[in-house]
């Protein structure tokens, strides 16, 4: 593939799609007029939302829907939790990226930790009995959190080779809306949103759980300390 | 070359009358279409603002078209500024040519792939195999149709047309021959329950992940204003791909380009509800250019034209590139249940395959021409569309298109007579009772009381898809007439 034959495609496409939209002028003012009557368009303006009761138990409500176990654990029971995850999975060896909260460390004391530094080798990754994270953000909505490479998250390998995944979330990281929490991302970093265990419904439409991703999944949702005071109710529970 | 409908492919007509046949496809079909249909109708109930969010969708979609020229080049500036390639395509052999010209470089034979509409259309994969390169499925649904050398069915379901027992078997088959690489120990004991079958599949590509250098994926959503490239999937072979290789080659067509990061907020809910009936799919990746020390370090993308921009110029037509193939109108569909994806003839089968098909290859083979009527027009499809695609109005306006092309042929055609022989029986009272006089005494000749399958010579046509009932023996005329002195 030459430049030149690679430049002339790419005139020839252009020229074809501007023969058939005409002038596209005043791109802005028309993207201005898409109408966003939905919920939280932008973001939205609930920012109490986040971490509230209500969030975090609908969240733990559609992880428990897609067949991940998940459950709220206050913040000096973190790390005793994590051991108890472990201990569950009888794992002996596990990775933890950079970054991961040094409050929470000691529920690794049990197990031997991989740092990913110098980044473990794939088959190294796919010999340990799981990966341990937290996450940038999530939403309650649809069950989802986002890793975003972030410190405690590491590389997306990390999270995808080995066949079991921890995910300890700070509780003021669930926000309630899909909009919601992309408004809080960076496009740039490299980001995977899961929402439950790997998962196909490729036979007669069934859901399986569990196919080349981790096919467990647990979270640990940590509530903030001291818990919050503001239970302020929010105003339209539709989707509980 | 403008992607292709499948070798040898009869028209829809024939086709379907081959799939109605077959038993225990319909059987299939219609067990899965069902659980489908119902967990998409909960996981819309669900969302109170539905409504608004398919709105904002088509109006995404409409203003994104409009102004493509400006996204695609936006898209291309922040792609090239974070790191990665973009290529342009004419038409499918031209994407095809690039991206194996792009593997050969990497010096690699062979591919791991993430299941993506664009390299289907193009056939990539045939593509590949004559550039001596070989590219593995990794999409459940798909390694079921690569192994069994079948055709995909189903725009998000490739297999929707096989149950746990065919699958069982063509596992059986085809892992354990060494010609997959893989351990035939193992597939003998293999059992039909879809944990299992899912767990073949997990070990069969584990390998092939690990090892794999270069990853080609579709696109479900491009965003101009950072260059981001955004995938959705289930199973985490989408991760996997996009992940652990060095090179990651994408080819989307030029339709997938969003404005910005944040109308991603609008299809990724409105995706997942449709295709799945899910709140969200297990796993959607983004990414933009190459990052450090994450994912491949090189990254292409290929943007497809393929009969796009044709299909753009015309105003009614250029909906049909709204669509995000969520496939909630093969679904809903009653001609889909019945006859399923095969019978359409190419990748995009059920309704969308009968506008989009079309108008992306252009209505040159029998297929094409017949695909507009492929459908009761019962506005199932248009109900369900999450970005509101009105799928009986270009099937309409299509119909019109195939009429048209036809009536510039120099040839009479029998449906021209016929009309015009209708247009004279009917004008007058009189002829029609002498019609009907002639047709209930066929049928007294006819002796038959089933309906006619198939009419003689140049009749044939249409009883290709449809029975004829027998005409009745008395015309209500002549009852009212003789029961009524
Ligand atoms: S036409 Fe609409 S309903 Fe059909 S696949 Fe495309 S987006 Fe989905």
């Amino acid at each position: 593939m030459t430049v030149s034959s690679r430049s002339a495609a790419r005139e020839e496409v252009l020229a074809r799609v501007r023969s058939a939209v005409g002038d596209s002028s005043a791109v802005e003012q028309s993207y201005a007029q898409v109408p966003r009557g939905y919920r939280d368009a932008g973001g939205g303006e609930r920012p109490w939302e986040a971490g509230a009761p209500q969030t975090v138990a609908l969240f733990l409500e559609r992880l428990a829907d897609y067949g991940a176990s998940a459950r709220l654990v206050d913040a000096s029971a973190a790390p005793s939790a994590i051991a108890e995850a472990l201990a569950g999975r009888s794992a002996s060896t596990v990775v933890v990226p950079h970054g991961f909260p040094e409050q929470w460390r000691a529920g690794l004391a049990g197990v031997r930790v991989l740092g990913d530094d110098p980044p473990v080798g794939l088959d190294a990754l796919d010999a340990v009995d799981g990966a341990v994270t937290t996450a940038a953000i999530a939403a309650a909505a649809t069950g989802t959190f986002v890793l975003d490479g972030g410190p405690g998250q590491g590389r997306r390998a990390l999270t995808l080779v080995p066949d079991y995944h921890l995910c300890v979330i700070p509780a003021d990281r669930i926000v309630r809306s899909v909009p919601q929490a992309l408004a809080r991302l960076d496009p740039v970093r490299p980001l995977t949103l899961v929402s439950g265990p790997s998962a196909t419904s490729d036979i007669e439409m069934k859901r399986v759980e569990g196919v080349h991703g981790p096919r467990t999944l647990e979270v640990l949702v940590v509530a903030a300390e001291p818990p919050p005071e503001d239970h302020r109710p929010i105003d339209d529970p539709a989707e509980s | 070359m403008n992607g292709t409908t499948f070798l040898g492919m009869p028209a829809f007509p024939r086709a379907a009358r081959d799939a109605l046949g077959d038993a225990q496809l319909r059987r299939n079909l219609a067990e899965a279409t069902r659980t489908i249909r119902d967990k998409r109708a909960e996981a819309v109930g669900e969302l109170p603002d539905w409504e608004e969010l398919r709105e904002a969708g088509r109006v995404l979609k409409e203003h994104t078209l409009r102004h493509l020229d400006r996204y695609l080049l936006q898209f291309e500036e922040r792609v090239t500024a974070a790191g990665g390639t973009v290529h342009w395509a004419r038409d499918a052999a031209e994407a095809n040519r690039i991206v194996a010209d792009l593997v050969r470089r990497t010096g690699r034979s062979e591919v791991v792939k993430v299941k993506s509409m664009a390299t289907q259309e193009t056939g990539l994969n045939t593509a590949l195999e004559q550039a001596g390169v070989r590219a593995y499925e990794t999409d459940l649904a798909e390694l079921i149709v690569q192994l069994g050398q079948d055709r995909p069915s189903h725009i998000l379901v490739p297999a929707i047309h096989r149950n746990r027992a065919e699958i069982r078997e063509i596992f059986r088959r085809e892992m354990g021959t060494g010609a997959v690489g893989d351990d035939p120990a193992d597939t003998d004991a293999l059992g039909d329950d879809p944990h299992e079958l899912a767990e073949a599949a997990r070990r069969h590509l584990r390998e092939k992940f690990l090892r794999a250098e270069v990853g080609i994926c579709g696109a479900n959503f491009l965003v101009a204003e950072t260059g981001t490239v955004v995938v959705a999937e289930s199973e985490g072979n989408g991760r996997m791909c996009v992940s652990l290789p060095e090179t990651l080659i994408c080819l989307a067509g030029i339709e997938k380009v969003v404005p910005r990061w944040q109308d991603l907020e609008v299809f990724l809910q409105l995706l997942p509800r449709s295709a799945t009936g899910e709140r969200m799919n297990p796993y959607t990746s983004t990414w933009t250019g190459t990052a450090d020390r994450d994912g491949p370090r090189e990254f292409h993308v290929v943007l497809l034209d393929g009969g796009r921009t044709a299909t753009l110029a015309d105003p009614i037509g250029r909906q049909a590139l709204n669509c995000i193939r969520c496939s909630a109108c093969l679904n809903v569909c009653p001609v889909y249940e019945r006859v399923g994806g095969h019978a359409y003839g190419s990748v995009y089968p059920g309704p969308i395959g009968a506008i989009l098909g079309p108008q992306l290859r252009g209505t040159a083979s029998a297929v094409d021409r017949s695909l507009p009527y492929a459908s009761t027009l019962c506005g199932a499809c248009y109900e369900v569309c999450p970005v509101k695609i009105n799928i009986p109005e270009v099937l309409v306006h299509l119909r019109a298109r195939v009429v048209d092309d036809s009536r510039r042929r120099p040839l009479p055609r029998l449906e021209g007579l016929a009309m015009a022989v209708a247009r004279w029986a009917l004008s007058s009272p009189r002829r029609l009772a002498g019609a009907q006089r002639m047709a209930a005494a066929a049928a007294r000749l006819l002796r038959r009381d089933r309906p006619i399958r198939r009419l003689p010579g140049p009749l044939a046509g249409w009883t290709d898809a449809r029975d004829l009932p027998v005409p009745a023996p008395e015309s209500f005329r002549t009852w009212w007439r003789r029961t009524h002195p």
